[in-house]
């Protein structure tokens, strides 16, 4: 009895260990397969230049349109979403800090915001804009993919400024100070890292959705110079080129998957060494 | 100095109102994509009855037919089997990075989840098509002497299972966290093994939990679109095995956006699939999270 109570503990230790390095190894495989296919084709040119005529067909050019296009996509995103997200992120932890009825419903919704597929929100923007006779454009796409990232954004800083302790509220109020001062002023600045790790996050996503501009932001050449006119995006021209029969155009795709890898990776990286270098400003109680 | 008190507090009381406004838009959103959606295939929904589209697998747009059975199975296929896949490896791995791993494994394993929870779409589905698509047609689908290019739901199934095992491990391990220490302790000081502590008490005790999350991943594995869309093949058709290639309703409305405004009644079709989605996903969405909550209340 004894004996197969040891037997079956290690043979789980042992499954347990193996489905770890499963996950570990699928992450390398994930990276070396996309590395070792594209590297090849990533050249000076690939990023620097927009696509010239023919590129599709395996000449010259290059994906600057997309990069750019989604770089403009992601931020005017991330930068919208932040504006109302962080009030509300604000909002639900201070002034409604009595009512946690509300403030659970209020997470509740956003959770199921945050599990609504992207593909959903495509749509969404699409019958938007067709109310409105909105063309697809750098616009639409800015304001799908907010909407996107919003809940990823509020629950992101609310997970945060969740942890700030009751106390420091009290004491900001004690000495006067309004409640958004207290939230803008004490709440914030307490969470800094947090916030900026959730902005991060929200970038990250919104660099990578490909489901949700498919509908609103369209694609072409050129990079955009107004918020009216279509855009290309990274997600969308690996895609497009990878649909491609011809070898060369491919490989390109292959090639443009390593830039929004790399950017990715550059994006957790970055939120990893925020968070640490911010924590030391925190007040520890 | 009485200037300035009253210009405190009217600017107080206006972040207030903007803080405000914005949280009731955004508690709207749900609401008012659901009202848009439904807007939109009201149009289907007055034409064909309800079980005709869900229940028939007839699909010709052109002839206005829309059977949305063939999506509806084939998304089934590809999460179900998706979760068979990635649920059993979360839960051992989740158990191990909480109970067992030493801090060095933990240090190396939260970057790798965090990394593989930020890699976009687009590249598993590029990953999918380059590994995934391969192995399976020269070596899984021979193996069982069956021919086929690959694209299948199983290459969707493997694909998406990987997607959601940063997801649902972040979850269960949240979980396992919460379960308090002085549970295990007794159970250990009565003698029991780290196993059958992990077996009879933490797992017991996670239960609900863990069920959850398994919706919450579902509900993600349903919603998926990209990176499916690449690997699955895209043949409306009912499949009828894991080699065969599927069509999934994600993937269904990425491929014809383009054609659906010049088909009559094609976009209400498609907006109509998009309602679906959102239903399925939120009703799986609003039980596990409910389910989630209860738990943590109890522990």
């Amino acid at each position: 009895m004894k004996n197969f109570k040891i037997i079956e503990e290690n043979i789980f230790r042992g499954l347990m260990l193996i489905s770890s390095a499963i996950i570990a190894f699928a992450l390398l495989l994930i990276i070396y397969s996309i590395f070792s296919k594209g590297l090849s084709s990533l050249t000076w040119e690939m990023i620097s230049q927009t696509p010239k005529g023919g590129f599709y067909f395996g000449k010259e050019g290059g994906i600057l349109n997309a990069i750019i296009g989604s770089l403009y996509l992601s931020i005017g995103a991330t930068f919208l979403a932040f504006i109302i997200g962080l009030p509300v992120a604000l909002y639900i932890n201070v002034h409604l800090y009595k009512n946690k009825k509300i403030v659970n419903i209020i997470r509740f919704l956003l959770d199921l915001l945050w599990g609504v597929p992207s593909i959903v929100y495509g749509a969404f923007g699409f019958t938007i804009m067709i109310y409105f006779g909105i063309k697809t454009s750098l616009m639409a796409g800015i304001i799908v993919v907010t909407l996107l990232i919003i809940p990823i954004m509020i629950r992101g800083i609310d997970e945060v400024l969740k942890t700030v302790p009751i106390g420091l509220m009290e004491a900001s109020f004690s000495l006067g100070s309004t409640k958004s001062e207290t939230a803008y002023k004490v709440f914030l600045k307490q969470c800094i890292p947090g916030v900026i790790t959730a902005v991060l996050l929200s970038l990250g996503r919104g660099i990578g959705d490909a489901a949700s501009v498919l509908f609103t932001t369209g694609y072409t050449d050129n990079i955009p110079t107004s918020l009216s006119q279509p855009a290309a995006t990274l997600p969308l021209s690996i895609f497009f080129q990878l649909s491609s029969p011809i070898p060369e155009v491919q490989n390109r795709a292959y090639a443009s998957a390593i830039v929004l890898t790399i950017i990715i990776l550059i994006i957790s990286i970055l939120s990893r060494i925020f968070a640490r270098k911010y924590q030391k400003n925190k007040i520890n109680f | 100095m009485n200037f300035f008190n009253i210009n405190r507090q009217f600017r107080s009381k206006l972040h207030s109102k903007w803080m405000f406004i914005c949280l009731v838009l955004i508690a709207l959103l749900p609401f008012i994509i659901l009202v848009g959606l439904y807007i939109k295939s009201n149009f289907l929904l007055n034409n064909n009855s309800l079980f005709d589209l869900l229940c028939t697998g007839n699909w010709k747009p052109t002839e206005q037919k829309f059977g949305f059975l063939p999506f509806i199975l084939s998304s089934l296929w590809v999460t179900i089997l998706a979760l068979v896949i990635s649920v059993p490896v979360c839960i051992l791995t989740s158990i191990y990075l909480t109970q067992y791993a030493k801090t060095y494994i933990l240090n190396l394993m939260h970057p790798v989840i965090d990394i593989l929870a930020a890699l976009p779409s687009v590249i598993y589905g590029v990953w999918g098509i380059l590994v995934i698509v391969p192995l399976i047609s020269n070596h899984i689908a021979p193996f069982f002497g069956i021919n086929t290019t690959g694209y299948s739901i199983l290459a969707g199934a493997i694909v998406l299972a990987l997607m959601i095992i940063p997801f649902m491990l972040n979850i269960l391990i949240e979980i396992f966290k919460t379960i308090p220490a002085e549970l295990t302790e007794a159970s250990l000081s009565l003698g029991a093994s780290k196993w059958q502590t992990i077996k009879f008490v933490l797992v017991k005790k996670a239960y609900p939990g863990i069920i959850s999350s398994v919706g919450l991943g579902l509900s993600r594995a349903f919603g998926e679109t990209i990176a499916v869309l690449m690997v699955v093949g895209n043949v409306a058709k009912i499949p009828t095995g894991i080699f065969q290639p599927g069509y999934p309703i994600p993937s269904l409305i990425a491929n014809n956006y383009g054609e659906m405004m010049s088909i009559p009644a094609y976009d209400s079709a498609l907006m109509f699939a998009a309602l679906l989605l959102f239903i399925i996903v939120l009703i799986f969405n609003i039980f596990s999270r409910l389910s989630i909550r209860r738990f943590e209340i109890k522990v």
